[in-house]
């Protein structure tokens, strides 16, 4: 579904490239988690896949197409077959939860009729019928990322791109989310999603892929958010396989400092 | 579906952007009356030569009582003088170009005097003396005057040869700098009307960046995003170009056609309806400026 070839990308010609000659394959309906400290290349991959940077070099495989070769004015096409979810949910204050969803449809020109039978469905799968006319700031943090799950999918994606989804929830409503996430992905959908969530990951035992200054030092199925070799306190360092900037973030509380400070 | 959602986005659009929208209604208003008005003063100028044209003469004033200048050297011209002229009017080499003339005697200039100047007191004060007796010759071709002013300005009895048309262009001369004026004026106004739409249209989607951030990423075409941006802009043109319009039907209807038509009832003026014929090019023009200002605005200043 998504397949990077060497990709490289640099945005400063006198820094270190942000992706470095990446190899990497999500199959169709797969899960992938990608971890890593901040700057370790995560949103650039997204972005690379949205085709909203252009990679260095290497190529870019979007469901079997090389983004490359897509004229600007098919990038929409592709869009409308990725859905995006975000840290910071996005939603537009003055439209309720179904008006949320539903300017995903208008906007590519979905039908009346088509939209008010697809809002409703889609609600249902996030868990949030019966708030159709809620405005955002009505809804808890997690409700609202599930509001913007629905307008990510309403338009039914293969692929679900998610960007620290979870990184404003507390852990028991990052765990409703991860649920909603999995049901997507059992209909079908390739779910690959940013995070530093260590809990979520270790709880979801799905693949995963860390990067590190844009070298993808680890990719295993069904694993934990830290390696399985067991490694204790200093000796994390060991697992630093391109041998360069030896200072890993491990814990949750330095991820998420690092993340603010980033921001 | 779509056409409905472009709509509803345009109408919220004007709506929080309502002063600047106003402000580009304005600029544009002023800027395309300008515009008009330099068109409704060549109009004008088009009109008043079709109407003057066939009716100017070249006038041959003959000597009276008063006249200082070299051909009247002998005095008032004599019923000889004026038989010789009209000798040399029919002759060939003059009559060529000649299609008709008529002799105005004192007598007939001072009616036609009192005619035109009936509101005046100036008539209880003037004479038929005063007033010169005059061949009106009506030109073939007007701008063969030349010849007929060599030809007579020399003769006994001949006190001057006036061109009408020479008199006309003056005044034409004096409105088509007025015309270029107003042109000019339009220019700057233009250049404002451009810049604030630019503007305007900057302001807007900054606003609804997290509107158009979203449309992006569901997939929305360039159409879809850009359109309700350039329609705003371009609605905006199009109702200041709508009552520049307004304006200048205005002006030719109750200017022109009720007050200055009745002050100078012998001047043609062009009617309420000519002005019409401007509205297209304004509503055009109007369109243009916003469409063209809006596109290479979001070209800088919104992705998709």
């Amino acid at each position: 579904m998504i397949r990077f070839e060497n990709v490289t990308k640099v945005y400063d010609q006198k820094a270190r490239p942000a992706l470095d000659a990446i190899n990497l394959e999500v199959d169709r309906g797969e899960f992938a988690f990608l971890v890593g400290a901040s700057g370790s290349g995560k949103s650039t991959f997204l972005r690379l896949v949205l085709k909203e940077d252009r990679a260095s070099s290497g190529a870019v495989y979007v469901a079997g197409q090389n983004v490359a070769n897509i004229s600007s004015w098919r990038v929409p096409r592709l869009r409308r077959g990725i859905g995006v979810v975000f840290q910071d949910f996005r939603l537009l204050p003055q439209k309720t939860v179904f008006a949320n969803v539903a300017f995903a449809m208008q906007v590519i020109g979905k039908s009346r009729s088509v939209i008010r039978e697809t809002v409703p469905e889609v609600l249902k799968t996030v868990g949030l019928e019966g708030k159709e006319n809620r405005l955002p700031h009505e809804l808890s943090g997690g409700e609202q990322q599930r509001v913007a799950i629905a307008r990510a999918v309403v338009n039914r994606p293969g692929i679900l791109l998610a960007d620290e989804p979870t990184g404003n929830l507390d852990p028991t409503t990052s765990m409703g989310i991860m649920g909603v996430l999995d049901k997507i992905n059992q209909n079908g959908t390739t779910v690959v999603m940013a995070t530093h969530d260590d809990d979520i990951v270790n709880e979801m035992r799905k693949r995963v892929v860390e990067l590190r200054n844009g070298v993808i030092i680890r990719d295993e199925a069904k694993a934990l958010y830290t390696s399985m070799i067991p490694v204790v306190g200093q000796s994390r360092r060991l697992r630093d396989a391109s041998g360069r900037d030896p200072q890993p973030v491990t814990t949750r509380a330095e991820a998420r400092a690092a993340a603010e400070h980033q921001l | 579906m779509r056409l409905q959602f472009i709509l509803a986005e345009i109408a919220s659009g004007l709506r929080r952007n309502l002063s600047m929208v106003v402000s580009v209604i304005l600029v544009t208003f002023v800027s395309l009356t300008f515009v008009g008005a330099a068109g409704m003063l060549q109009l004008q100028i088009n009109q008043m030569k079709g109407y003057w044209y066939d009716k100017v003469q070249v006038a041959i004033f003959l000597c009276s009582d008063g006249s200082t200048a070299a051909g009247c050297a002998t005095g008032p011209v004599t019923a000889e003088q004026q038989e010789n002229l009209r000798n040399v009017l029919e002759s060939p080499a003059v009559a060529q170009y000649v299609n008709d003339f008529q002799f105005e005697s004192k007598d007939d200039a001072y009616k036609h005097f009192k005619e035109q100047f009936s509101n005046s007191p100036i008539v209880d004060s003037v004479t038929p003396d005063q007033l010169p007796a005059s061949f009106r010759i009506n030109m073939k071709d007007p701008e063969k005057y030349q010849i007929i002013s060599e030809t007579f300005s020399s003769q006994a009895g001949v006190e001057t040869v006036i061109d009408q048309r020479q008199l006309l262009e003056r005044l034409f001369s004096v409105m088509n700098a007025a015309s270029l004026v107003a042109v000019s004026v339009a220019g700057v106004m233009i250049v404002c009307a451009i810049l604030l739409i630019a503007t305007t249209i900057r302001l807007s989607a900054f606003s609804r960046r997290r509107e158009t951030g979203i449309m992006r990423l569901v997939g929305a075409s360039k159409m879809v995003i850009q359109l309700p941006f350039i329609l705003e802009g371009v609605i905006a043109a199009v109702i200041g170009a709508a009552l520049a319009s307004g304006t200048l039907w205005a002006v030719a209807h109750f200017f022109l056609g009720d007050y200055l038509s009745k002050q100078y009832p012998d001047t043609a003026f062009i009617s309420a309806g000519q002005t019409l014929i401007l509205v297209p090019a304004l509503i055009g023009l109007g369109v243009l400026l916003a469409g063209v200002s809006s596109l290479l605005t979001l070209r800088r200043y919104l992705r998709v």
